[in-house]
Formats: C-alpha cells, sequence, structure tokens
C-alpha cells in the first residue's frame, strides 16, 4: 500500500446529490478516487453504488426525469457544467458492464468500434490498438487466430475480457466497472481480478462489487454505501479489519444485506 | 394422520395423471393446428398446378414466360404471353419499396429510438389502424386523389399508371414494414446501446453501426412481409393502374400486374378452356413470386441468427 502523501485526486466527488424523479437516490456524497489505485463501491442492493458509477461517465443523462446537483471534478474540470462534451468525456473513461456485452459483431471490429468513433480509421493505426487492447486484457493469446469472427462465440469469460479490451482501445483514463464478474464463474472471475490487479498501474478504477471477499481483495480504497449515502470511506484494509461505523461492520460480516 | 397423509399421496398421484393428460392434449390441439395450415397450403398449390396443367399441354412453358402479350381472345389468334404481367408487377413492386423501405425504417427507427414514449403509444396504434384501411379504399384514392395529382405533374392525360399503383402500394405495405421493424429495433438488447454509448458514440452512430444491424434479420422479414403484401396486392393495383396490358417501358406507363389479370379476367372466362386454365397457370407464377420471397427472407433470417 502506498503512503497517503503519493496519492493524486484523480475525481472529486463534492456533495453530490441526485434524483430520479421523486426520488432522491444520492444524498450528499463527497469522496476523493485516487489516481492509479482501485476503489470499490460496495453495499446492499439498491444502495445506490451503480448509480454513483454512472454519475462519473454522465451514463444517467441517458435516462429521464433524473436530475444532479453538486459537482463531480475529473483533474479539476467540472463534469456536469453546461459546455463539457459528454463524447469527449466518454472517451476519458472506459466502463465495463455486470453482463458481458460485445456487439455481434467481429472480435475485431468489437475493439475498434470505439477508436473509429474517435477518428482513426487506418487499418494498420487499427491492427494496432486492437492487438495492445487485447494483449492489455490478458486475451490475445486466446484470440489471435480468430479476429474476424464473431464475438458471440467467445465464453462468458472471454466475452468480459473482450469488453475490458473494448473499453480500453479508445484509451480511457479511467475505467469503471459495474460488478465486472457476477453473471462469470470463479474461474473467469479470478483472471478478471487478475486483469484489475495489472490495469491498476496505468487506470484509476472504479469498481462496483457485490462480493466482500472480492473489493478486499483487488481494491486499495472501499467506500461503503448504504441508501443513498456513503457511510465509510477508507483504505480497504482499514474497512474490513476495523470499520469505524457499526453499520458497515454489520454490513461486512453479513449481518445484514 | 398416517391415512391422511396417504390420502394425499394418492390424490397427487392422480393430479400428476390428470395434468400428464391435459399436456398431451394441448400437444395435439397445436399439432392439428399446425398441419391443418400445412394443408391448406399443399391443397391450394395442388389446385393451382393440376389447374394450370391442362394449360401447359398447349403452350410451351418458353411461349408463356417469353411472350410478351396476353390476348387470349384476339381476333387474329389468341396470344398467351405472361412477361408483360410480370414485369409490371415487379415494376410497381419495385417502386413500392424504393419509397417504403428507407421510409418505413426510418419511421420505426424514430418510434423506436427518438420518440417519447407517450407519442409512440400514440403513433403505433395508428399505424397499425392504416394497416386496417380497405385496399378498395386506397385504390379510390389512387384513382381521384392522386391519379389526377400525377396527371398535372407529369403532363399526361391520366395519372394511372405504374407510379401511382407504386405509391399505394408503399403506403399499404408501410405499417407492416413500420410495425415488425420497430418490433425489432425495439428488441434489441439496450446492453448493446449502453455499450456504443459508453465509448462516446452519439446516438445516431449507435443506430447506425449498432442497433439497426443487431436488428437486422427481423428487419429484413419486416421489408419482405411488405413487399409479399405488395406483390399480392390485386384491388389497388386494379384500380390505380391503368390497366394497359402492354409491356412497360417506363414508371409513368399505364401497367396491368398479375393479380389484376387474374381478377378482371376470372369472372368471365368460359371454364376449362385454355384461357381458364391460363389464368391458373398466372396464379401459379405469382404463388412462386411470392413463395421465392419468403424464401429468400427466411434465408437471409437464418443467415444473420447464426452470426449473432
Amino acid at each position: 500500500m502506498k503512503t497517503v502523501n503519493e496519492l493524486q485526486t484523480k475525481i472529486l466527488v463534492d456533495n453530490l446529490n441526485f434524483y430520479y424523479g421523486n426520488f432522491h437516490a444520492l444524498k450528499n456524497v463527497s469522496l476523493e478516487i485516487y489516481k492509479n489505485h482501485v476503489t470499490a463501491l460496495i453495499g446492499p442492493s439498491g444502495c445506490g453504488k451503480s448509480t454513483f458509477l454512472r454519475t462519473l461517465n454522465r451514463m444517467n443523462d441517458l435516462i429521464e426525469g433524473v436530475r444532479v446537483e453538486g459537482s463531480i471534478k475529473i483533474d479539476d474540470r467540472d463534469i456536469y457544467v453546461k459546455d463539457v462534451d459528454v463524447v469527449d468525456l466518454r472517451k476519458q473513461i472506459g466502463m465495463v458492464f455486470q453482463r458481458p456485452n460485445p456487439f455481434p459483431k467481429s472480435i475485431y471490429d468489437n475493439i475498434a468500434y470505439g477508436p473509429r468513433i474517435h477518428g482513426t480509421k487506418k487499418r494498420a493505426d487499427l491492427d494496432q490498438i486492437v492487438e495492445e487492447s487485447l494483449r492489455a486484457s490478458a486475451l490475445w493469446d486466446e484470440v489471435r487466430d480468430r479476429l474476424h469472427e464473431s464475438a458471440m462465440g467467445l465464453s462468458g469469460g472471454q466475452q468480459q475480457r473482450l469488453c475490458i479490451a473494448r473499453a480500453l482501445a479508445v484509451k480511457p483514463e479511467i475505467l469503471l466497472m459495474d460488478e465486472p464478474a457476477s453473471a462469470l464463474d470463479p474461474i473467469a472471475t479470478g483472471r478478471i481480478e487478475e486483469l484489475i490487479d495489472i490495469l491498476r498501474e496505468n487506470y484509476t478504477i472504479v469498481i462496483v462489487t457485490h462480493s466482500m471477499q472480492q473489493a478486499a481483495r483487488v481494491s486499495d480504497y472501499t467506500a461503503f454505501f448504504l441508501m443513498g449515502e456513503i457511510i465509510e470511506f477508507d483504505e480497504t484494509g482499514v474497512i474490513f479489519e476495523r470499520p469505524a461505523d457499526q453499520r458497515t461492520e454489520d454490513y461486512i460480516t453479513g449481518r445484514f444485506g | 394422520m398416517k391415512n391422511k397423509k396417504s390420502n394425499q399421496a394418492v390424490f397427487m398421484l392422480r393430479n400428476r395423471k390428470k395434468s400428464r393428460l391435459r399436456e398431451s392434449g394441448y400437444k395435439y390441439f397445436f399439432l392439428c393446428n399446425g398441419l391443418l395450415a400445412i394443408f391448406v397450403l399443399g391443397g391450394i398449390f395442388y389446385l393451382l398446378l393440376t389447374n394450370a396443367w391442362p394449360f401447359f399441354k398447349e403452350i410451351s412453358l418458353k411461349e408463356f414466360i417469353l411472350t410478351k402479350s396476353w390476348n387470349p381472345t384476339g381476333w387474329n389468334g389468341a396470344s398467351y404471353g405472361i412477361l408483360s404481367m410480370v414485369v409490371s408487377t415487379l415494376m410497381v413492386t419495385f417502386g413500392a419499396m424504393l419509397i417504403a423501405v428507407p421510409l418505413g425504417i426510418a419511421c420505426a427507427a424514430y418510434l423506436a429510438e427518438v420518440a417519447s414514449p407517450g407519442f409512440r403509444e400514440v403513433v403505433k396504434p395508428l399505424i397499425e389502424i392504416l394497416a386496417g384501411i380497405p385496399s378498395v379504399v386506397i385504390g379510390f384514392i389512387g384513382i381521384v386523389v392522386l391519379g389526377p395529382l400525377l396527371a398535372r405533374i407529369l403532363g399526361t392525360s391520366h395519372g394511372l399508371n405504374a407510379i401511382n399503383g407504386s405509391l399505394l402500394l408503399s403506403i399499404m405495405s408501410l405499417p407492416t414494414i413500420i410495425t415488425l421493424s420497430e418490433d425489432a429495433i425495439s428488441s434489441v438488447p439496450i446492453e448493446y446501446k449502453r455499450a456504443s454509448l459508453a465509448l462516446g458514440a452519439n446516438k445516431w452512430y449507435t443506430l447506425i453501426k449498432i442497433t439497426l444491424p443487431a436488428g437486422l434479420s427481423g428487419i429484413v422479414a419486416a421489408v419482405m412481409l411488405g413487399m409479399g403484401r405488395a406483390i399480392g396486392e390485386t384491388m389497388t393495383v386494379l384500380m390505380a393502374t391503368g390497366n394497359a396490358p402492354a409491356f412497360p417501358t417506363s414508371f409513368t406507363d399505364s401497367v396491368r400486374t398479375i393479380t389484376s389479370s387474374i381478377a378482371i379476367e376470372l369472372g368471365e372466362v368460359p371454364y376449362y378452356t385454355t384461357h381458364f386454365h391460363g389464368l391458373f397457370a398466372i396464379g401459379l407464377i405469382l404463388f412462386m413470386m411470392t413463395f421465392f420471397v419468403n424464401l429468400v427472407s427466411d434465408l437471409i433470417l437464418n443467415k444473420y441468427q447464426e452470426v449473432e
């Protein structure tokens, strides 16, 4: 674990409130997410952790009738002011979803999709990005001979690593993962966790997880959400060994949730 | 206590037997329905074939297909050529698809992806009502509204021509294309769209690159069904295309399609003459055309399903 004075803030969330219509989903959430570290968001279902994750790349904009108050700054730039280009924002922030969701296209076209949006057209450049991304997500050796076959033919775990590669292909700085292993078997989960461990060197990772063990294994920092509030945020070791709040302790020891 | 338990066991056993019986009952009921549909299809095909058979004993297939003029009651000898009709039908259908496919898919994409749910709830049933307008009413509109309008635009004496038929048929096939395409587009998993948007794609790019390709099999099926309707439509084209049994050279010519020819002549033809059997031969060709369209759409569907 690195010492505190090395930490660099990547995302600064200040007094964030989020509403779905009349439902107050996030209440005064303030949080610092540190560069090149893994931050886990834990909490029972419906506590707002996934909603919070989606506020970071403004995916909630797609839902009608939502309202955001407060500020989220990434590299000191507020992402909710008017002149923010959502396309640029999402280029900077990759996202991996709960269920593997490769496009019904070839493996190659899945990876090349993002770079093509952002203007990379040359075949040679795309070839290189595809290889780099697949190597970074530890999938290259398994699929190098069938890049032009449908991604739907991959196993669940491979599909999820493909989705990670797809997210990496646009060269983001931040990676948001929404329960990335919840639909996978233990072996595939293990591979995803190994991958997260490698990716932390180059990316700032925020991961939502229902698995306490997973949070303990992969993350440096953990935030515990309950009913739309952050109850406790600290180094993962502290949260799991000597939590300050009784509710945190109840949750991690399995007394509720 | 013990007695009660065994009673219950007997009861459950009996229940299970009953439900198994019901299960197989359902099975045979649906099997019968399925077989009935196949039987009717086979029956129609058999009827067409046996009634067309005497015709082909007199007129060669080559003559039938390659002769332009269809004139069974001509003064200087009868001629039995289907080419003009087939070309007319293909022209009118092609014209209709040229209009209805882009318009229909765009409409469906708008309804599925852009329109607010409230708006969609109102508009979709309205479009489905459009499908229920009797073809004779559409044909009427073709004669009294579209015909004069086209005549004025084209500077011709009347507007009953292939364009008129194409426009009307496009309107008639639009509801099928829109409704089924909208279903296909709506059923594309939202995860695909989310993934695309999270990579920084805008709505438009996502629609073109992800949603439409993912829904392609359904859209193709929708278009094929719309096309089937256009090929088989009779009353509208009978009323609006001018019924000139000549070989069409442009869309501004009056045409007579396969369907109109059958409808016009079958009522007046003496039974069991060459002419009578000839009309069945025409019907057989029409049947084969629609069958071919359906077959192609099936093949396309299967191909895309394999990729997914």
